[in-house]
């Protein structure tokens, strides 16, 4: 099953739509993904028996910068039977200084791995999930302000008071 | 920057509500951060029904340093020993992943000398035993035997005398260097190695009489907190957690990295001898035998380290260590097996820079300790413990 197989799969399965286009300049090319069918999509990959994507071995949130203003995450799908790996991402424009969160679909239903791993990139990079079952802050305080993984954060100079050195 | 919107406090209200009106009906019991059972700063609340467990809520972030700040911040070379602060019990097996990552990006991989993989994998296994031997020996120390704790540490101080020989450091040793080491071994490591080898052996005979064997031991673990396969993957477990439910994947044999696929050693899964696959046992098994596995691959490389890869005057592990580490803009997620399981390293580079635009980790404690509210619910408290210790985390990987 080569990368360009598994398109065909989500192509005919969902139509043009779903798959809004591809990186191949690296080691690893990747498949873009429209975010609101990312949920579908990760199901369809788990359970189709030709591809069998199992396993989802990170999820990682980005901030590509205030330049570009983008907010994205990135999905590392394995396929234990098949011995495959796939990376599919998604991303959105987002300004980061909105009072409202970048927003994607939760694929904690899909994979439970996803649970945890989305609770780390909402706590660092503020990313929301719909349909999480439970989005508290997982690393940081539950009253830490701001997001320190993004690229406009500021070091806080105090916590509850105390001075950081 | 607030954000002031209901909805992103609607989870954390859930909670407080859930614990209010638990602490009304039954009882909510904490578990760590200062708790010897929780191998770290762990805080587990339990809510409990007498004495079993309803629910378990793990609170993290204790020994959280944000390592992926970091990382964004120093160049490649210069995270290595932040890497070394993930696991720190397996320190060599961070960094070999992080160096091989940013190996594959610069297109370097293929150049490495055979004599530095050599080495790589040696201290790689060599610190996996130790890694390993924590996890026995704590183990045995969660469910009350005292005495292989000491063996256990008793042995594995030797192998920290050997890698502190080679890098200069006991635990954290920022040895392995991208495209190649840190220093050559010093004169005299494979023999003082092998020696350790023909000692470590029979203790280990030794060790599985004590405790493997040991009925009491086996009463404790064997059939409790079972693991079943399918929901070993769907939460993302690996290493010996996936193995010990009866899975044989081990990226050093999936992926054929470094110099493993020369090697010859075999993948142990659990398969239910004392109880059912998948069960405490299981999981303590696998690791015992992995350390077997990873002393037939010691001496493998030490054959090979004393034979046709002999240490010569002029080679020098610094040879091929790039002066400039800026990778084409690309992004590239390494993966490799921890003594955990699966650590990746996600890496996005700008191609201008170098420093990575962004260093995601993924860490196998992480991912396996997420597993245990499904496994711990019903549960003994008692049983709990020797869950725990059965998934042998590290915080410093947990956390970051």
């Amino acid at each position: 099953m080569t990368f360009d197989e598994i398109k065909d799969i989500l192509t005919a399965r969902f139509g043009n739509d779903v798959v809004v286009g591809e990186e191949r300049g690296g080691l690893q090319p990747a498949l873009l993904i429209a975010p609101d069918s990312i949920v579908d999509v990760c199901r369809e990959l788990r359970d189709n028996p030709k591809t069998y994507f199992d396993f989802l071995s990170s999820l990682s949130g980005i901030d590509y910068g205030v330049d570009s203003g983008r907010f994205g995450v990135v999905y590392h799908l394995a396929s234990m039977p098949y011995r495959l790996q796939l990376t599919l991402k998604i991303s959105i424009e987002h300004d980061g200084n909105a009072d409202e969160l970048p927003s994607f679909k939760s694929v904690s239903s899909v994979y439970r791995t996803a649970d945890w791993h989305e609770r780390e990139a909402y706590d660092l990079l503020g990313i929301y999930f719909e349909g999480h079952p439970d989005l508290r802050r997982i690393l940081l305080p539950d009253d830490w302000e701001g997001y320190p993984l993004r690229k406009d954060y500021k070091t806080a100079e105090y916590y509850k008071g105390i001075k950081i050195d | 920057m607030i954000t002031v919107n209901s909805k992103y406090e609607e989870a954390l209200q859930r909670y407080n509500e859930k614990i209010a009106s638990a602490s009304v009906e039954d009882m909510v019991l904490n578990v760590g951060p200062q708790h010897p059972s929780t191998h770290g700063v762990l805080r587990l609340e339990l809510i409990t029904d007498g004495e079993i467990v309803k629910e378990v809520i793990p609170h993290l972030g204790y020994l959280h340093r944000c390592f992926e700040k970091h990382a964004e911040s120093l160049t490649y070379q210069q995270t290595i020993p932040f890497t070394d602060r993930m696991d720190y019990l397996a320190s060599m097996n961070n960094s070999h992943v992080w160096v091989m990552g940013v190996e594959r990006m610069l297109g370097i991989d293929k150049d490495i000398p055979k004599r530095v993989e050599y080495i790589r994998v040696l201290v790689c296994e060599l610190n996996r035993i130790a890694s390993h031997l924590i996890a026995i020996g704590t183990y045995g120390i969660d469910i009350g035997a005292f005495t292989p704790f000491l063996w256990c540490f008793r042995d594995r101080e030797h192998i920290m005398g050997l890698l502190e020989w080679a890098s200069g450091s006991r635990m954290l040793y920022n040895y392995i260097w991208i495209g190649g080491l840190y220093y050559d071994l010093p004169v005299g490591f494979e023999e003082r190695c092998r020696e350790f080898i023909e000692y470590f052996k029979p203790k280990m005979v030794e060790l599985n009489q004590l405790l493997t064997e040991n009925q009491v031991f086996i009463d404790r673990t064997a059939n409790v907190g079972i693991l079943p396969m399918d929901l070993a993957i769907n939460y993302g477990c690996s290493g010996p957690m996936l193995r010990g439910s009866g899975l044989k994947w081990d990226l050093r044999r999936i992926d054929n990295y470094s110099a493993y696929p020369e090697l010859d050693f075999d993948v142990p899964v659990g398969k239910g001898e004392m109880g059912t696959v998948g069960d405490c046992w299981d999981r303590y098994k696998v690791r015992v035998d992995e350390i077997a596995e990873s002393v037939k691959i010691v001496e493998q490389c030490l054959d090979r380290l004393q034979k046709e890869l002999k240490r010569t005057p002029d080679f020098d592990p610094r040879a091929k260590l790039p002066r400039k580490i800026t990778p084409k803009a690309q992004d590239y997620y390494m993966r490799g097996e921890g003594s955990k399981g699966e650590l990746g390293f996600y890496f996005i580079a700008d191609g201008k820079s170098e420093v990575p635009f962004r260093a995601k980790s993924r860490g196998p404690s992480f991912n396996n300790l997420s597993v245990l509210p499904e496994i711990a619910k019903g549960v003994m408290i008692a049983d709990l413990i020797a869950i725990i210790g059965s998934i042998d985390f590290v915080l410093g990987e947990v956390d970051r």
